[in-house]
């Protein structure tokens, strides 16, 4: 049943939180990389200041696509923390993202065409494992509902070792942290001219980066969905796994958009023919 | 009217107005013709729905089976003589053969076997017949009502060619009678005899041209679909032989699977023929030579729509045995590859022509599973892909003729270039690939009855790659088309005014049945599938409104432009610090002038068709292989 509590309260306080994490983000990274850092509220700072900016454009339709951007993130966002059909969330994901793409080709420039090209790989890259993830989790407690899978006293991550594994593996896209932050990144550390974003600025360009934290709360959501029998290892376990991928961000370069594409595939493809064969011969697949 | 009637008229009517084509030699005459034609098949279609809602599967009883089957019989003789006069001409054996056959297979089986054969009832209508006629009645006649604006200027722009139009529209409505005569006919030699026909008529239609290339294309998928039909034919012959009388469709799938397999899996073949799986998909692709409408027509409501509707009627035969499993399997594979090679094809009508062959192969996976969720699924995406991919050629079609390009490439800016018609394929592409249109909907209702079946993950997760590669060849060329350019003018002055008509119904229809899908589903298809396997798949009531409220979401959005906001400052796209012009000029090293030009990723290294068709062909002749394989085993045991 759909909870439309818990989709506004996502609505309110997932910018918060994703705006915190996404500090917390770069004080780690910096003292990774030895040095002090901003203050954790500074993405906040960075986001006013560009509210504050004049808004400038290629043209006129690059903000519509902005903003259908962050609408169908927000929806997508809303739709799970709602305990929505987890596959209609997907969807609704995937939506969201070529409003994104196609606000890059709208612009009509090399260098946000080439970022938006990438960006559909990415998406195609990371598409089929997020979906399996989904079969899998149907596999594992018979059900699309998120809250039927969120309230399962089924160990999901017991059953879904590999689909795990392999969505964390395609999270790192998702996230836009190095090795896989083909399209676009989050830190200077990669690129000058940014991708996707390249003719974005000002407000638009803030709005991108609002919809980013909603999505980051998002996907750690999603995260949760694996041990969601014990709330307190969940919570944990979302932790570490980002901490993780910040480690995996500092420690490795940008890779080709080949093997990012190829690697993705393959571990899609071993991880859940493995795993969903396992659980089919195992448990008898779904009743 | 009697129902009878009706269905006799919607077979013999459009007969009818293909007669009087021979006789329109005028614009204006055809142009009418044409136009009320359509009007009273769109009318009549949609009459037929209503009379018979609600009420099942109806058996008609009333015309007599024995001078009907002789008059068919003598026609599909002349079609053979026809055909094999003119592969002696042409030279081309492979389909002489076929033919001859073919002919003696059906010879033999009238003078053995015709005389004992019975069939109570001919023609029948249910839910599913209904919305293939729905299909039919309403998209390939609009098609037709197209064809009047784009074979005008098609023939004004190549004078070079003989103006055989009065065939061309002769054809396509020939074409339609014998549609509708195959979803209604029950008595097997009757789907046959019509199946015959549309074999024919796609022949006639691919080689319209005349040129090598068409007529090459033509036998090519001639032979294809001949192949089909020797398949077809033995069907019959093993059903008379052994199949205790059985000669009608519903008395076929209340025989069992004893009897029915064999028959059911030699039908299969043929579908996939015509379906244009692999290995047979080259016919579609090459089909691309003649005048777009017709690629339209063979896409959506003709043609390849046959194949996969006697899969889906047969379905119940192929649930749960290995057959339907490897049936299932060759339509998810042609599904992953034809995508793939999607991607590769910078050609739009080759894009189409994959996606379709793509589309397919995901209904015949659908049939194969053959469980009710299945089922639901498969008719669902033959009625949105139906709509989609009609209005998406229809739109290729107007864009060839005014840029002179069917290269995706060249449509960049459409939007600012043809506004309308850039409109309307936005809308075409998001309905192919894009939450909540009708394919995705689809897509999804094949997911879930994919994991409720034993193994059924194998095929969930060629569907999730193959869906992934589907989104990428999409957006890009959905990119493509909204880029806005600064230095284009609009070029798109008046478009013809059926083109337009048949346009803007299109795009209406693609949003409408997103809507009302949910009343299509309980009206329609839950009662089809509840005759025919106790069950009933539906969405729940939540999804329906989620799926609602994001159509009224996409639909508002670009209203938004609508409310007066204060122009923002223009600056011109980032070049790495070039003095650039508007128009997109910069100075390269040595002081030239080069223009910005920006293409799409094709990936041909990865998604070429060079490797992948040769693959796909292999796979699935051999999977086929094992599908008759195992059929045969499977009779000689039971």
């Amino acid at each position: 049943m759909i909870n439309i509590v818990w989709g506004i309260v996502f609505v309110l306080v997932a910018p918060l939180v994703g705006g915190l994490i996404a500090g917390i983000d770069r004080k780690i990274t910096a003292r990774m990389q030895g040095r002090v850092g901003p203050s954790i509220l500074q993405p906040f700072y960075d986001v006013g200041k560009l509210f504050e900016k004049e808004q400038t454009v290629v043209n006129e339709t690059q903000t519509f696509y902005a903003i259908c951007y962050i609408i169908f993130m927000i929806f997508t966002g809303a739709l799970f923390f709602a305990s929505g059909d987890l596959l209609l969330v997907i969807f609704a994901l995937t939506l969201a993202q070529i409003f994104l793409v196609l606000g890059a080709f709208a612009a009509n420039s090399p260098y946000s065409y080439v970022g938006a090209e990438r960006e559909l790989l990415q998406i195609m890259a990371y598409e089929p494992m997020v979906i399996l993830t989904a079969v899998g989790m149907y596999v594992a407690t018979k059900s699309f509902n998120v809250s039927d899978i969120a309230a399962t006293t089924t160990p999901v991550i017991l059953l879904l070792p590999g689909i795990f594994l392999g969505f964390i593996y395609v999270l790192t896209i998702k996230l836009r942290k190095s090795p896989f932050d083909i399209s676009t990144s989050h830190h200077a550390h990669q690129e000058i001219v940014k991708g996707v974003t390249t003719e974005y600025s000002g407000p638009s360009l803030g709005l991108i980066e609002i919809t980013h934290w909603y999505e980051t709360v998002f996907l750690l959501g999603f995260v949760y969905l694996f041990f969601g029998f014990n709330p307190l290892i969940g919570v944990a376990a979302v932790i570490v796994i980002y901490l993780l991928e910040i480690l995996v961000d500092n420690t490795n370069a940008r890779v080709k958009w080949q093997f990012m594409v190829k690697s993705s595939w393959l571990i899609a493809a071993v991880v859940s023919v493995v795993n969903l064969a396992a659980l089919y011969f195992l448990f008898g697949g779904v009743s | 009217m009697q129902l009878a009637q009706l269905l006799l008229f919607l077979i013999l009517f459009p007969l009818i107005t293909a007669v009087f084509m021979f006789f329109a030699k005028k614009d204006m005459e055809r142009a009418w013709i044409v136009k009320l034609s359509a009007l009273v098949i769109g009318i009549v279609s949609v009459y037929l729905l209503i009379s018979t809602y609600d009420k099942g599967a109806l058996l008609v009883s009333a015309i007599p089976s024995e001078p009907v089957t002789l008059i068919m019989f003598i026609i599909e003789m002349l079609i053979a003589v026809f055909i094999l006069y003119l592969g002696i001409v042409h030279k081309k054996y492979i389909v002489v053969a076929l033919i001859l056959v073919q002919s003696v297979m059906m010879l033999y089986f009238e003078l053995v076997y015709a005389h004992s054969v019975e069939v109570s009832s001919n023609l029948f209508i249910d839910e599913f017949s209904n919305i293939m006629a729905l299909i039919i009645g309403i998209i390939g006649s609009l098609i037709c009502v197209y064809s009047l604006g784009y074979m005008k200027f098609f023939h004004e722009h190549h004078p070079e060619m003989p103006d055989k139009r009065t065939t061309f529209f002769f054809v396509m409505f020939v074409f339609i009678a014998a549609m509708f005569g195959l979803v209604f006919s029950n008595n097997i030699l009757w789907v046959y005899f019509f199946w015959e026909v549309t074999t024919l008529c796609s022949f006639l239609l691919i080689g319209y041209t005349k040129t090598e290339e068409a007529t090459n294309n033509a036998f090519n998928a001639l032979w294809m679909n001949l192949l089909g039909g020797v398949a077809f034919a033995g069907a019959i012959i093993y059903l008379a032989m052994f199949g205790n009388g059985v000669m009608g469709l519903d008395t076929l799938l209340a025989s069992g699977k004893v009897i029915a397999l064999i028959p059911a899996a030699l039908i299969g073949f043929a579908g996939l023929t015509k379906a244009a799986q692999l290995p047979f998909s080259s016919w579609l692709v090459g089909a691309m030579v003649a005048p777009t409408p017709v690629s339209a027509l063979l896409h959506s409501s003709t043609m390849v729509k046959a194949g996969v509707y006697i899969l889906v009627r047969l379905a119940p035969i192929f649930q749960a045995t290995f057959t339907g499993y490897v049936l299932a399997m060759i339509g998810a594979l042609t599904f992953l590859i034809a995508s793939g090679i999607a991607v590769s094809q910078s050609n739009a009508k080759r894009v189409l022509a994959y996606s379709t062959i793509a589309n397919l192969g995901l209904v015949v996976a659908c049939a194969g599973i053959g469980t009710y969720e299945a089922i639901w699924a498969a008719i669902l995406l033959i009625v949105f892909h139906a709509i989609s991919k009609s209005l998406l050629f229809l739109s290729v079609g107007t864009v060839e003729h005014r840029i002179k390009s069917r290269e995706i490439d060249d449509m960049n800016g459409l939007i600012v270039r043809m506004p309308k018609i850039a409109a309307m394929m936005v809308i075409g592409i998001a309905g192919m690939f894009l939450a909540p249109f009708g394919m995705l909907i689809s897509k999804w209702a094949a997911i879930k009855a994919f994991i409720d079946v034993p193994y059924g993950f194998v095929f969930v997760i060629i569907l999730a790659f193959g869906s992934a590669i589907t989104l990428f060849f999409w957006a890009k060329w959905m990119g493509k088309i909204i880029t806005v350019t600064s230095d284009s003018k609009n070029i798109e002055g008046e478009v013809d005014h059926s083109e337009w008509t048949a346009l803007t119904s299109l795009a209406g229809l693609s949003l409408i049945t997103t809507l009302v899908f949910p009343l299509l589903s309980t009206k329609l298809l839950e009662p089809f599938l509840m005759a025919n396997y106790g069950h009933v798949a539906q969405l729940s009531q939540d999804n329906i409104i989620i799926m609602i409220l994001m159509l009224l979401l996409l639909v508002i959005m670009p209203l938004s432009i609508l409310i007066p906001q204060r122009k923002h400052k223009h600056v011109s796209p980032y070049m790495g610090g070039r003095t650039t012009t508007t128009d997109m000029r910069f100075s390269g090293s040595l002081g030239v002038q080069k223009k910005t030009v920006l293409s799409n990723y094709y990936l041909h290294e990865y998604f070429g068709e060079a490797k992948l068709r040769p693959a796909g062909i292999w796979l699935c002749s051999a999977l086929i292989c094992i599908m008759f394989a195992a059929t045969a085993l499977r009779g000689v045991i039971l």
